[in-house]
């Protein structure tokens, strides 16, 4: 194909002889630059293969004069973490746990640390800020379901609401009432207990609601409704609602009842990280 | 005798498709076996009509000249698709940013709308891009026609029905979760079945050419077809749970798993999205340039060493995961050095203007084409970038993946295909020139702007979320949650799904452009023919 190349004026440099529907290919040389940036990272990649694990024999791979591992050195970066951590996570858990508060380097380590822990376990429920969502309640005001004392919230979050794989879990179970009362009645409830906190209602059905709620919800909301921890039931005076406080949310909410659950985290996360969370929320705005 | 049995077969196929259509267990099942009953009908009629007639047989003449009909169809498949597929993109863009436009309906979720996006813009604007270019580009260099006759229009229309089935099953919640894979076990077979013939006619063309030499275009050509064969069938090993059910059960499992998809996912990368349009860039600049290819020697070495060590490099996809630190390592070597040889084929493409430049001024079409091969280069040196381990560590799982793909997949595959239509229109139609260079250089620049909001805003936002990830503070614990960094890249978002409009907005131009090219408005001397009789 020598005979066919020809100088290419506008390069100055000859084709190769070659031609495709009316395509040549000049005979330039590779660029210096190019090849011998292409060398180096080839000697770069060889030098590379004899430090770090590279080759795959019967057995396991050829270890790198380093000795680098990835696992090795992931789980040595955790383990500096916690030896540095130690002290701290000894004392916040030595003490009971409303006196960890009261040490202030121990409080800071803590609210850190369960802030962290907040963030990443508790947040898709709770919110980032914590400030809840419907069903999930919000932990930033003093209006607690099971108790707002440090050790309250430790105990919720080491073995959850409701959550049945865990024997030591906060229990209690509102009865469905669309099965046990006629719906005339239910409405009367739901009058009534919009007025407990002052929301509109119609004054002619309290009379009967009154008396409806003595009957079948005071033994866990209370007398005066104001609720108790020890079933977890919400206060229905205030202005703070789990659910809604509208008519047909009500309805629902005593037809059917609700049974939230949150998962027991004892098993997931350590003691202390458990230690460190409770003691985050206590600090969030409601710790009683 | 021929014809009869191909007859008698698309008979049994259609039997048989009915049969699937009342037997499947799951709704998308039907829909599909529905689907291709009506296409193996459609078929068997032509067969039917196409035989019946000696007249058709007696008129039609010899078969000589290039087979440009079925590239025709291919660019108006390329055009059709690319708007699909960057309206796709830029809703799930804007979804992302406003997610309250998943309207909580299945059909219309992030989740099954973002895989209708990358098989179209990959495999149904790229894919149609590729196998109508590598038609018109063998047989121009190749000097003779297309090999095996209808096979070609088996390869289009076989083609086209496997990305309805794709498209329709991810709408229907059809998927086997392997990302650029998913389309379940029967919709892969076809799959098979279309590429072996389109490989066989690539090779029948080669081995039927007039010229002495194979040029490089086709070389690159070659080994995409070839390579996207062997990689379709490894990765797509799965057993059906029934042959009457879309769901099946994929071979390999764990770490094997992910490696065998990645493996695949890294070279569906390397040679549909970078060989085969290197094959693409090796004939339309040149031709638009009209200037010989820079340096046969660079093509050669740069060709091999390329698809050498491609193979090799699916690794970096998997950094800090369970895979074993050697193979990781590896990955990471071969992918750093894959760096000069991706850039030989920048280097060929761009000197190739050498005593050329000064078209650029006057010529959108060059331009685009120029600044395809700069994104190319620009992306192939982001690329070997993140695959050091502690560049990845950083990058992997966050947007600025987003960003490195779409500067590629925007950038190099979106304006070289852009190209190569707008040389190929007027020449398949046999117009003297486009409808409007004008509307070329809007597309242009409504693209290039469209990039550059889309590429940087996800470099942004990608650095930030894992800045922000990695963020611990003095004593170890992390500081933020997952809520704040999706919070914190919002903006982001909306200046990303910005830039997919103007990406659209500069295809849509296009399509009506090249549109108006093909029914000869704009003709300096009106045909003789125009149609009044509609
Ligand atoms: C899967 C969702 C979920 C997750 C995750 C979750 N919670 Fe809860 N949490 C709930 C629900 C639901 C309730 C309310 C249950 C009820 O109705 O009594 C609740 C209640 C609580 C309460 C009791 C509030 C009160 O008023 O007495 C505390 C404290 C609490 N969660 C803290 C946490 C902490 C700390 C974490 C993270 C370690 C966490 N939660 C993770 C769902 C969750
Ligand atoms: C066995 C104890 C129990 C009884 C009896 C009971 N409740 Fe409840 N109630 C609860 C608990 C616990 C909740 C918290 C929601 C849950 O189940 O997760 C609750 C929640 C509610 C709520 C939702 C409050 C909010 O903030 O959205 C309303 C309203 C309510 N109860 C009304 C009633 C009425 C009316 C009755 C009587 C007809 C009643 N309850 C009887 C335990 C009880
Ligand atoms: C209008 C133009 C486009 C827009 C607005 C767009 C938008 C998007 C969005 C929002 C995603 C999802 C990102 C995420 O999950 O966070 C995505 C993914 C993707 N797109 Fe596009 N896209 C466009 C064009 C293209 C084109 C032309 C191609 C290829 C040729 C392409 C290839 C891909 C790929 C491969 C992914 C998956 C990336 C990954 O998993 O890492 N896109 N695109
Ligand atoms: C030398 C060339 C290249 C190298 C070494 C390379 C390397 C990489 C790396 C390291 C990642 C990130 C993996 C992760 O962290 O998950 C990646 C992702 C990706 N790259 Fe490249 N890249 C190259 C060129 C290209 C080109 C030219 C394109 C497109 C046209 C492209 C398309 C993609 C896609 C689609 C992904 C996303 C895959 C996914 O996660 O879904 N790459 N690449």
């Amino acid at each position: 194909m020598a005979g066919n190349r020809e100088l290419d004026t506008a390069t100055n440099t000859e084709t190769t002889g070659h031609e495709w529907d009316g395509i040549k290919e000049l005979d330039t040389p590779m660029p210096r630059w190019w090849l011998l940036t292409f060398y180096a990272t080839i000697i770069w990649g060889v030098i590379y293969v004899i430090l770090f694990p590279a080759w795959p024999l019967i057995h396991a791979a050829t270890p790198g004069l380093l000795g680098y591992s990835s696992r090795v050195e992931a789980a040595k970066e955790i383990a500096d973490a916690e030896a540095a951590n130690a002290p701290l996570d000894q004392a916040l858990m030595a003490t009971d746990i409303s006196g960890d508060e009261a040490n202030p380097e121990l409080l800071a380590y803590a609210t850190a640390g369960g802030g962290a822990v907040f963030r990443n376990n508790c947040s898709q429920c709770h919110g980032a800020g914590a400030a809840g969502a419907r069903g999930f309640p919000n932990l930033l005001d003093d209006d607690w379901l099971w108790g707002g004392t440090a050790a309250d919230i430790e105990q919720t979050v080491t073995h959850g609401i409701r959550y049945e794989q865990d024997d030591d879990t906060r229990f209690s179970q509102m009865p469905a009432f669309g099965d046990i009362l006629s719906s005339e009645e239910i409405n009367q409830l739901v009058n009534y207990v919009r007025s407990l906190s002052g929301l509109d209602h119609d004054s002619a059905l309290t009379q009967e609601g009154s008396v409806l709620f003595a009957d079948n919800c005071a033994s866990c909301h209370g007398e005066d409704g104001k609720g108790s921890y020890d079933f977890g039931a919400p206060n229905l005076t205030d202005s703070i609602w789990l659910y809604g406080s509208d008519p047909d949310t009500l309805r629902e909410t005593i037809t059917n009842a609700r049974f939230g659950i949150m998962p027991a985290f004892q098993g997931r996360l350590s003691a202390d990280d458990i230690r460190k969370v409770a003691i985050y929320v206590h600090t969030l705005g409601g710790g009683q | 005798m021929l014809d009869g049995i191909k007859i008698a077969a698309l008979g049994v196929m259609t039997f048989l498709f009915a049969m699937a259509a009342n037997y499947g267990q799951e709704f998308v099942y039907q829909v599909h076996a529905v689907l291709l009953m009506l296409a193996s009908a459609a078929a068997f009629i032509w067969a039917v009509r196409s035989t019946g007639s000696p007249k058709v047989a007696a008129a039609a003449p010899v078969e000589k000249g290039y087979m440009d009909e079925v590239v025709r169809y291919g660019v108006i498949a390329t055009a059709f698709w690319g708007v699909v597929g960057f309206s796709a993109g830029t809703y799930i863009a804007w979804e992302l940013a406003f997610p309250h436009l998943n309207w909580d309906l299945p059909w219309t979720s992030f989740g099954r709308l973002r895989p209708l996006h990358t098989s179209a813009v990959i495999f149904a604007f790229g894919g149609n891009a590729l196998i109508a270019t590598s038609f018109y580009v063998v047989q121009r260099t190749c000097a003779t026609r297309l090999w095996g006759g209808n096979l070609a229009w088996f390869v289009f229309w076989g083609y086209n029905l496997f990305i309805v089935l794709a498209a329709t099953g991810y709408v229907l919640g059809s998927t086997q979760s392997k990302e650029y894979a998913e389309p379940e076990w029967y919709v892969d077979l076809w799959l098979t079945i279309v590429w072996v013939a389109y490989l066989a006619i690539y090779l029948g063309t080669l081995v039927k050419r007039k010229e002495p030499h194979i040029y490089v275009a086709n070389w690159f050509f070659l080994s995409f077809i070839v390579t996207v064969a062997m990689l379709h069938v490894v990765n797509n090993i799965a057993i059906p749970t029934s042959i009457w059910s879309s769901q099946s059960v994929i071979l390999f499992p764990g770490v094997q798993g992910a490696m065998v998809q990645w493996w695949y996912g890294h070279n569906a990368v390397g040679f549909f999205l970078t060989a085969g349009f290197l094959g693409m860039m090796y004939y339309f600049v040149p031709k638009q340039a009209e200037r010989p290819v820079y340096s046969y020697k660079l093509s050669i070495i740069h060709f091999w060493a390329l698809i050498f060590l491609y193979i090799w490099a699916g690794p970096h996809h998997l950094h800090y995961t369970a895979l074993p630190d050697w193979a990781q390592v590896l990955g990471m070597v071969f992918s750093v050095i894959l760096w000069m040889p991706s850039w030989g084929g920048m280097i060929n493409g761009l000197m190739t203007l050498q005593g050329a430049w000064d078209k650029l001024r006057t010529d959108p079409i060059l331009r685009m084409l120029v600044v395809s091969v700069g994104f190319y280069g620009m992306s192939t040196f982001e690329g070997p970038m993140m695959a050091v381990r502690a560049v990845n560590s950083l990058s992997h799982y966050t947007d600025w993946t987003i960003g490195h793909v779409h500067s590629g997949a925007l950038g190099w595959n979106g304006m070289i295909t852009f190209g190569a239509l707008y040389y190929l229109v007027p020449r398949l139609w046999h117009r003297e020139r486009l409808y409007s260079i004008t509307l070329v250089s809007w597309h242009f620049w409504l693209a290039t702007i469209g990039i550059v909001l889309y590429a940087s805003s996800m470099w942004v936002s990608g650095i930030m979320q894992g800045l922000m990830w990695r963020e611990v503070d003095a004593q170890g614990f992390l500081v933020n949650s997952f809520a704040d960094t999706v919070a914190a890249m919002h903006p982001m978002y909306v200046v990303r799904a910005t830039g997919g409009i103007l990406y659209l907005t500069g295809g849509i131009i296009m399509a009506y452009n090249l549109f108006k090219t093909a029914v000869g408005a704009g003709e300096s001397t009106a045909p003789a023919t125009t149609v009044a009789a509609e």
